[in-house]
């Protein structure tokens, strides 16, 4: 492979693993919470992170990107523990029923105007995960001396993988909303212990890899949590005791 | 003047359901892990389990005091 192709490749792969942490945050809080807000948010992280870019062009590499890592992991890290909660009680009381029956709407996403929980959330995951690709294009394009194909590669990626995320919201959107509640708090707290560590300069040893085994950590904790709530619910004296 | 301290009142009330949420507790405790991941990880002390281990501690705490609640 020629070196044009490693830095287009390289930017593609790379970018593509931020691009998919990004579409999977905007899919989830879209089918919890309503697509609307969800995407209205989405643009504004993305014009905001345009205008970030065209003002600091490759002078991007000096964005305080550890304070902010921080600063948005642990928002999504107290806001998406709130949902993952909610998602066990819930799952734990009613099961997986639902899945055939449209449900009820969640209680607090007003029915007109909009919802700014929904929207503050993917604004937050588009403008860091964004912020992210762009540092990629700037450092990989600048010290390969092939700016304009570590662009391309980013922009590929960001496509592609935004596409498939558009293809998927149909089948996401027929999951329980309870599941899906549980799935998604799941999600956020998994990207916020990641991303608020990080910032804070705690070393991953496996990089994003480890966002696989934080989920799959809180995850088992809450098919656990799941499991003692429904005994609790059918033996309540147990408990009491 | 009536209408800036609505505005006020709604943002204030916003972040505080954002961050904050049903328990303050958690948000509390999880915040305080955090501050010590961070100063552990100044003294290059590896403390990457610290936190994601309080979220779920503080999980069983909050759904065992709603489920007593209720």
């Amino acid at each position: 492979m020629t070196g044009a192709g490693v830095v287009l490749l390289t930017t593609f792969l790379a970018s593509s693993v931020e691009a998919i942490e990004m579409v999977i945050i905007v899919l989830g809080v879209g089918a919890a919470r309503g697509w609307r807000s969800t995407l209205v948010g989405a643009a504004a992280g993305l014009v905001v992170l345009a205008a970030v870019v065209a003002v600091l062009g490759v002078a991007l590499a000096a964005v305080p990107i550890g304070a902010l890592r921080t600063l948005v992991g642990a928002l999504l890290l107290l806001f998406g523990l709130q949902w993952y909660r909610k998602g066990i009680a819930r799952v734990a009381a009613r099961g997986l029923a639902g899945m055939s029956v449209p449900e009820e709407p969640e209680s607090d996403v007003p029915a007109t105007g909009m919802d700014w929980t929904a929207f503050v959330l993917s604004f937050k995951g588009v403008l860091l995960e964004g912020l992210e690709i762009a540092l990629i294009v700037v450092s990989f394009g600048l010290a390969a001396g092939q700016l304009g194909l570590s662009v391309a590669g980013a922009a590929a990626a960001v496509v592609i993988i935004g596409a498939i995320g558009f293809a998927l919201k149909t089948p996401v959107t027929r999951i329980p909303r309870s599941l899906l509640q549980l799935i998604v708090g799941t999600l956020l707290t998994s990207f916020g212990t990641f991303w608020a560590l990080e910032g804070l300069g705690v070393t991953w040893p496996q990089s994003d890899v480890d966002i696989l085994a934080l989920l799959v950590l809180y995850g088992l904790a809450a098919a656990t949590f799941i499991g003692l709530e429904r005994r609790a619910m059918h033996h309540p004296s147990a408990e009491a005791a | 003047m009536k209408t800036v301290a609505s505005i006020v009142t709604s943002v204030l009330r916003f972040v505080y359901g954002f961050i904050v949420g049903d328990d303050w507790t958690v948000a509390a405790v999880v915040l305080l892990a955090l501050v010590v991941t961070g100063v552990l990880a100044a003294n290059r002390i590896s403390s990457l389990w610290l936190v994601p281990l309080v979220a779920i501690v503080m999980t069983a705490v909050s759904l065992r005091r709603s489920r007593r609640a209720s």
